[in-house]
C-alpha cells in the first residue's frame, strides 16, 4: 500500500444541474481505480448512485468522468495519481453535455455533432468492386492513422472551452472523425464534409487550446486534425469551392 | 464543477490566455498610439512634448508593459501559425518554451536600453 | 452561420498576422534602437519625412493591423460576452475602418506633413 491514509473522502455529484456534492468515506486499497472508488460506493454505501461502465479495460469509453476537475476514464485512472494529499477526490459528470443524474450525461448532442460533421464513411464502390489498394506509408493515410482509434468517449468534448463558449461548436471528436475521412481516399463525401465543419461552428472556432490533445487518453491529437481541417477548407474556399 | 479549473491548467492553454489578454490590451492601446504618432501633424515641439511626458518613469514602465505585450502577441503568434499550417506532433511544448524566452529576452533588451 | 464567410474571416486574419509577424519584428527593432538614441522629435522626423519605403511600409503595416485586430475582436465578443451577429460585425467594420483611418493619419503626420 503505498498511501499515507487508508480512508478517501470521495465528493460525488449527485442529481442534475441542480444537483449538489455530497461526500463519502471508501476505504483505500492498493491499485484502486477511480472506478472502483465508484463502484464501491454504488454496492456499499449507496445503490441509487447512477453512473455508466461497461469493459472496465480502457476499451468501451463509457466510464469518463470529471476526476478532480478533470476529464478522465475512471477504468485507467489510479486513485494514487489522482488523490490530492489529504485523501480527497472529487467525481463529477462530464463538463459540456446536459447532467441527466448523478456522474450519468446525456452524449446525445456529442454524437449528432458527430453527423453533422459527417463523420460516417461514404462509399463509392459496392461488394463486387476489387478492394482499393492503400500504402500504410502514404501521407494520406498516416494522417487518417494518427486519428482513427477515437473510441468516442467524450473526454476531448468535455475538455475543451470553445464548446462551452460556443455551444453550436462540432468540438474536436467530431472534426478529427472529419480529417481522418477526408484522407480516406475510398471516402466519396469530401465536398460536403468540408463544408460540414468550416466556419465558426466548426474548425475555425478552434483556438488551438491544446486541452483535447492534453487529455486524450488515446494520445490522439484532435488539434493537429483540427488544424488539418483548417488548412483543406481554406484551400477549398480559395479555390471557390466553399 | 468545483476543480473544474484543474483541467485548464495546462501550458499551452496559459498561452491562449496570453495572447487574447496581450491581444486586448494591444487593441485598447493602438487608438492612444496613432492619436500621439498624429501629434507629428502639430510640428516637432507638439511631439517633443508628448516625448518629454513619455521619460516620465511610470510611462516608461508602462512602455516596457507594452513592449512585452507586443512580443508575448509577436512570439505566441508565430507559434500559432506554425502549430496551424506545419504538420505537427511532438515539438509544440519546444515551441512554447522558445515563445517564452524571446518575449523575455525582449523585455530584458528593453529595459537595459532605457535605464 | 455562414461558413464561407467565417472561412474567410480566418484567412484574412492569419494572412494578416504573417505579415505583421514580419512587421513586427521589424518595428520591435527599431523601437529597441530608438530607445538607444534616445532621439528627439526632430531627429526623428528628419529621418522619417519624405521616406517614402518607410511611409509605404507603416501603411500597410496600419492597413494589417485593421483587418487582424477586428476579427480577434470578433471572437473575443462571441466567447467570452456572448455578443455576436450582424450588429456586431458591423460595429467591428466600423471599428476596422476607424482604425486604418486614425492609422493613415498618423502616417501621414509622421512620413508626408
Amino acid at each position: 500500500m503505498t498511501s499515507t491514509s487508508d480512508k478517501l473522502t470521495v465528493r460525488v455529484w449527485r442529481g442534475a444541474a441542480d444537483g449538489e456534492f455530497r461526500a463519502y468515506d471508501v476505504p483505500r486499497l492498493p491499485s484502486q481505480t477511480v472506478l472502483d472508488v465508484v463502484t464501491h460506493i454504488q454496492r456499499a454505501i449507496d445503490p441509487n448512485l447512477s453512473y455508466r461502465f461497461a469493459c472496465r479495460v480502457g476499451m468501451c469509453g463509457s466510464c469518463a468522468m470529471s476526476v478532480n476537475g478533470v476529464a478522465r476514464w475512471t477504468c485507467r485512472t489510479h486513485v494514487d495519481k489522482v488523490v490530492d494529499g489529504n485523501g480527497e477526490l472529487e467525481l463529477g459528470p462530464l463538463r459540456n453535455l446536459p447532467v441527466i443524474k448523478d456522474l450519468v450525461c446525456d452524449m446525445r448532442s456529442f454524437f449528432d455533432k458527430w453527423a453533422s460533421a459527417r463523420g460516417y464513411f461514404h462509399p463509392t464502390r459496392n461488394r463486387t468492386d476489387d478492394l482499393e489498394r492503400i500504402s500504410p506509408t502514404s501521407r494520406a493515410r498516416k494522417r487518417a492513422d494518427a486519428g482513427v482509434e477515437c473510441i468516442g468517449c467524450g473526454v476531448c468534448y468535455s475538455s475543451c472551452d470553445v464548446v462551452s463558449w460556443r455551444p453550436d461548436y462540432l468540438g474536436p471528436a467530431a472534426l478529427n472523425r472529419a480529417w481522418t475521412l477526408i484522407n480516406d481516399v475510398r471516402d466519396g463525401g469530401r465536398a460536403e464534409r468540408i463544408a460540414a465543419v468550416a466556419g465558426d461552428s466548426g474548425c475555425h472556432a478552434c483556438h488551438t487550446h491544446i486541452s483535447c490533445t492534453e487529455r486524450c487518453p488515446k494520445g490522439i491529437s484532435p488539434t493537429a486534425s483540427i488544424a488539418g481541417l483548417k488548412r483543406a477548407t481554406a484551400l477549398a474556399a480559395l479555390k471557390g469551392e466553399l | 464543477m468545483n476543480k473544474a479549473w484543474r483541467s485548464r491548467n495546462h501550458p499551452a492553454y496559459w498561452a491562449f490566455i496570453v495572447h487574447r489578454l496581450s491581444g486586448l490590451l494591444l487593441v485598447l492601446f493602438l487608438p492612444f498610439h496613432f492619436w500621439a504618432l498624429g501629434r507629428a501633424l502639430h510640428g516637432a515641439a507638439a511631439m517633443d512634448g508628448f516625448l518629454r511626458w513619455t521619460d516620465q518613469p511610470l510611462v516608461k514602465f508602462a512602455e516596457l508593459g507594452l513592449v512585452v505585450l507586443l512580443g508575448a502577441h509577436f512570439t505566441g503568434g508565430v507559434r500559432l501559425l506554425m502549430l496551424e499550417f506545419l504538420d505537427w506532433r511532438e515539438w509544440q511544448k519546444a515551441l512554447l518554451a522558445v515563445a517564452t524566452v524571446v518575449t523575455v529576452a525582449i523585455g530584458i533588451v528593453f529595459l537595459v536600453h532605457v535605464a | 452561420m455562414n461558413a464561407g464567410r467565417d472561412t474567410y474571416l480566418w484567412l484574412a486574419q492569419r494572412i494578416s498576422a504573417m505579415i505583421l509577424g514580419i512587421f513586427v519584428l521589424a518595428h520591435l527593432i527599431t523601437i529597441l534602437y530608438v530607445m538607444r538614441d534616445n532621439l528627439s522629435a526632430a531627429d526623428i522626423l528628419s529621418r522619417t519625412q519624405g521616406n517614402v519605403a518607410l511611409m509605404l511600409f507603416y501603411g500597410l503595416f496600419v492597413l494589417a493591423v485593421s483587418v487582424h485586430a477586428p476579427i480577434g475582436l470578433r471572437a473575443v465578443l462571441a466567447e467570452w460576452f456572448g455578443l455576436a451577429g450582424k450588429a456586431v460585425d458591423w460595429s467591428l467594420l466600423v471599428l476596422a475602418l476607424m482604425l486604418a483611418a486614425w492609422g493613415f493619419r498618423a502616417v501621414w503626420g509622421v512620413f508626408v506633413a
